[in-house]
């Protein structure tokens, strides 16, 4: 022992360094032969990668580059792209700077559509998270049953959502079983159907939109809160903290990062909501419940008006990073922080 | 010098093997002029699909039409492929048609899209290969042609008017179908005080509604700016708003069911079609093959029967004012287009798909209605006789505005129109919805 230590230490400053860096992978064939190892290295991660990158790059960055292209250009989809007339930020001017005839026709309904999105973030936090949160911190608990109660709450969010849609359809038709019930509780239903109400079929899009993804947020919740320890909770119980404190105390904070990964998820899908709006009318006939990509959708696809179908693409991507990257900056970081640290 | 001498022979060899093929089939009793005896796959889709009942009575038949034509012609044979409507033409063609790898026959609804594919390149033009075909077919063919040249053949082409149940006219005392707007109110009014809805829409699929603006707009303008708004995109003209104006009047007087924006057109006991075939509704504005979605809603061939007898059928009334012609009438259908790389012998096919035996054949299929005019004999519904008969004597048959006008102006018209259905639009702003969009196309 002493002798090694010692021999270690005879071994002068000078051989040390070396032999410190090299120290850890002694006798390795990679020191000897160090290009044939990069070589190697490269082709491991060419073969993992490669093709990963290659369907990424093909199918996700090349769409992505294209639709930029295309939203500089006037282009029906018929003729071919290169006979298209390149008309600059013509698109992006109608879309958010129209005047006169175009206003009505393309900046006001664009508008609309975006603010929907903007009201369905707002409602989701104002109303979802609370709803859910509430919820998830009753069913925290061990009762008979609990696993069929999960199991429902978490059933919508399963369903697809053109089943979910055609669901909702049938019960809220203009003879169904949602008319006639509030019918016979002497009140009326929306003069233009629950869907194409112009006030009303925003709300009945919003209702649908919860019912079918609360239990997402639910869940989320109750796998957090079973990651809160049970000593906490105990420990608080004999102090004489009652329910609510516990929750308000312990649980809910405790939760915060689960919460705020479920608000990021949130408003990156009222951004991009499309599938459900779209099944249940696109949008709706008067664009009361449309959202900028049932918009993109309308306008680029069924109109064939694909150069400004694609500027409305461009814009959407641009709101959801400056959102995301906004969110995880400010937001995200400290939970971040926090698993670094720790 | 080399490549020159070896041109003239080719030359020489082909036309000799052309008169060797035209001695060999000289005694053919087939319209083919072009065809040769080399061997030839044609592709071809179309959109008749199985309904849900699982029969798919049209899409056998293009099968048997293309095994006939392949009897006569040995060397031809097909590739057939059956592609829902919707996929088929907002996906299937035009991607195909992008790719340069396009069927040779495929489905053509004719107007704005195939001005816009004309425009493109892709469609062969059919003027001078099948003249006498085209000339059978009638004014019905005009919606496949752009600028004098015909690049499609209709197979089918109906129009619309207003169904009625005999029995609730009866019910509400109404004697007679109505001829002018203002018999259409009295009617809605006698209707309403029966205790019957007046009219069905399926406005949550937009174009239901829109075709009630189509036939205002049909009456208050002359043909000549109809005719003309579908290369100028100018819709200055009064007659467009005024058009609004009159279905504005016509709203007013609530002759539409309950919640109708949020009714579909089709398919459940709810839309309107359910509606009218259920009986609970007495009239719609709807086109030929409404009479087979009706059928559809009732339990048994004795229903059926009852309902046929029971539902008639008239055309849209005159408008008080307004320079339109009164007898003029909307319609549309579906045919066929050549792509511009296909073997000659697809125009010969398509002619041979629209002369008089292949038609009635077609007019055979409960529900369809044929182009050619020596088919009519073959139609067995008194209606759809009654609809051949007035599109025969029509002043003049318009297609489907918003195919006339193409998805682009087409969308932007049925938007404004169900705007104005659901209270937040005008007839200035339908105007400007479709000048708006023409401005960007």
């Amino acid at each position: 022992m002493t002798f090694t230590t010692a021999s270690g230490k005879g071994n002068g400053p000078v051989v040390g360094a070396k032999a410190s860096a090299a120290g850890p992978r002694p006798g390795s064939p990679k020191n000897k032969q160090p290009g044939n190892a990069s070589a190697r290295k490269w082709a491991e991660i060419g073969l993992f990668v490669g093709p990963a990158l290659l369907v990424f790059l093909v199918f996700v960055v090349y769409p992505v580059i294209s639709a930029v292209r295309y939203s500089f250009y006037k282009w029906n989809g018929v003729k071919q792209f290169s006979e298209a007339e390149f008309v600059g930020l013509d698109n992006y001017r109608r879309a958010l700077f129209g005047q006169g005839i175009f206003k009505k026709a393309y900046t006001e309904p664009f508008l609309t559509a975006l603010s929907h999105n903007f009201e369905i973030i707002a409602l989701s936090m104002a109303i979802q998270l609370p709803l859910a949160l509430l919820v998830a911190l009753i069913l925290n608990r061990q009762f008979r049953g609990r696993t069929v109660v999960r199991v429902i709450i978490f059933a919508p969010y399963v369903l697809s959502e053109v089943i979910t849609g055609v669901m909702w359809f049938v019960i809220l038709d203009p003879n169904g079983i949602a008319t006639r019930i509030v019918e016979a509780l002497g009140l009326h239903s929306p003069a233009g159907g629950w869907f194409e109400d112009v006030h009303w079929g925003f709300w009945t899009m919003f209702f649908v939109v919860s019912w079918k993804y609360l239990g997402l947020a639910i869940i989320l919740f109750l796998a957090g809160l079973s990651g809160v320890s049970k000593e906490l909770q105990e420990a608080a119980a004999i102090d004489g903290a009652s329910w609510w404190q516990i929750q308000r105390r312990i649980n809910i904070p405790l939760i915060g990062p689960t919460i705020r990964i479920w608000a990021f998820l949130s408003i990156i899908g009222s951004i991009q909501l499309f599938d459900m709006v779209w099944v249940l009318n696109r949008g709706g006939t008067q664009g009361q419940y449309s959202t900028v990509a049932s918009y993109m959708m309308d306008k680029g696809f069924y109109r064939s008006d694909w150069g400004y179908g694609s500027a409305i693409a461009v814009i959407m991507f641009l709101i959801s990073l400056v959102v995301a990257i906004g969110y995880m900056l400010v937001i995200l970081r400290r939970d971040n922080s926090t698993t670094a640290k720790n | 010098m080399a490549n020159k001498k070896r041109v003239i022979a080719l030359t020489a060899l082909a036309a000799s093997a052309a008169m060797l093929l035209a001695s060999c089939t000289s005694n053919d009793t087939s319209a083919s002029t072009s065809a040769s005896a080399a061997p030839v796959t044609l592709t071809w889709w179309h959109n008749a699909i199985a309904g849900a009942d699982g029969k798919n009575l049209t899409g056998d038949y293009w099968q048997k039409v293309a095994d006939d034509y392949t009897a006569l012609h040995p060397n031809v044979t097909f590739k057939i492929e059956q592609i829902e409507t919707n996929d088929l033409q907002r996906t299937r063609i035009p991607a195909a048609l992008q790719s340069g790898d396009a069927p040779d026959i495929f489905q053509a609804w004719g107007g704005g899209e195939m001005v816009q594919q004309v425009n493109a390149g892709y469609l062969m033009d059919l003027t001078d290969k099948i003249p006498a075909a085209i000339k059978e077919l009638g004014s019905s063919a005009a919606g496949w042609s752009v600028a004098g040249k015909q690049y499609g053949m209709p197979y089918t082409f109906g129009i619309e008017g207003i169904w009625y149940h005999k029995s609730l006219f009866d019910k509400a005392g109404i004697t007679g179908t109505p001829k002018t707007m203002d018999e259409l109110n009295a009617d809605v009014t006698k209707l309403k005080a029966a205790g019957v809805t007046p009219i069905a829409v399926g406005a949550s699929d937009k174009w239901p509604a829109a075709h009630w603006w189509y036939n205002f707009a049909l009456r208050s303008c002359s043909t000549d700016v109809i005719q003309a708004s579908n290369t100028a995109f100018d819709f200055s003209d009064p007659c467009f708003v005024a058009a609004g104006k009159d279905l504005q009047a016509f709203i007013d007087t609530k002759p539409f069911q309950d919640q109708y924006l949020s009714s579909k057109a089709q398919q459940d006991p709810t839309s309107a079609a359910g509606l009218v075939g259920t009986g609970k509704a007495a009239m719609e504005l709807m086109g030929h093959w409404e009479l087979g979605q009706y059928e559809g809603f009732q339990a048994d061939d004795a229903a059926k029967a009852t309902l046929d007898a029971d539902m008639g059928w008239f055309n849209f009334p005159a408008t008080s004012s307004g320079a339109g012609d009164p007898t003029a009438v909307l319609g549309g259908g579906d045919g066929f287009a050549c792509y511009k790389d296909a073997p000659a012998e697809c125009a010969d096919f398509l002619a041979y798909l629209t002369s008089v035996d292949v038609q009635k054949g077609f007019a055979a299929i409960p529900g369809n209605l044929p182009v050619n005019p020596g088919a009519a004999d073959q139609i067995a519904s008194p209606q759809l006789k009654q609809l051949a008969d007035v599109r025969a004597s029509a002043g003049y048959v318009q297609l489907w505005l918003d195919t006339y006008y193409g998805t682009n102006v087409g969308g932007a018209m049925n938007d404004g129109i169900v705007a104005l259905f659901g209270g937040t639009g005008t007839p200035q702003g339908i105007v400007d919805g479709m000048t708006a969009a023409a401005a960007t196309q």
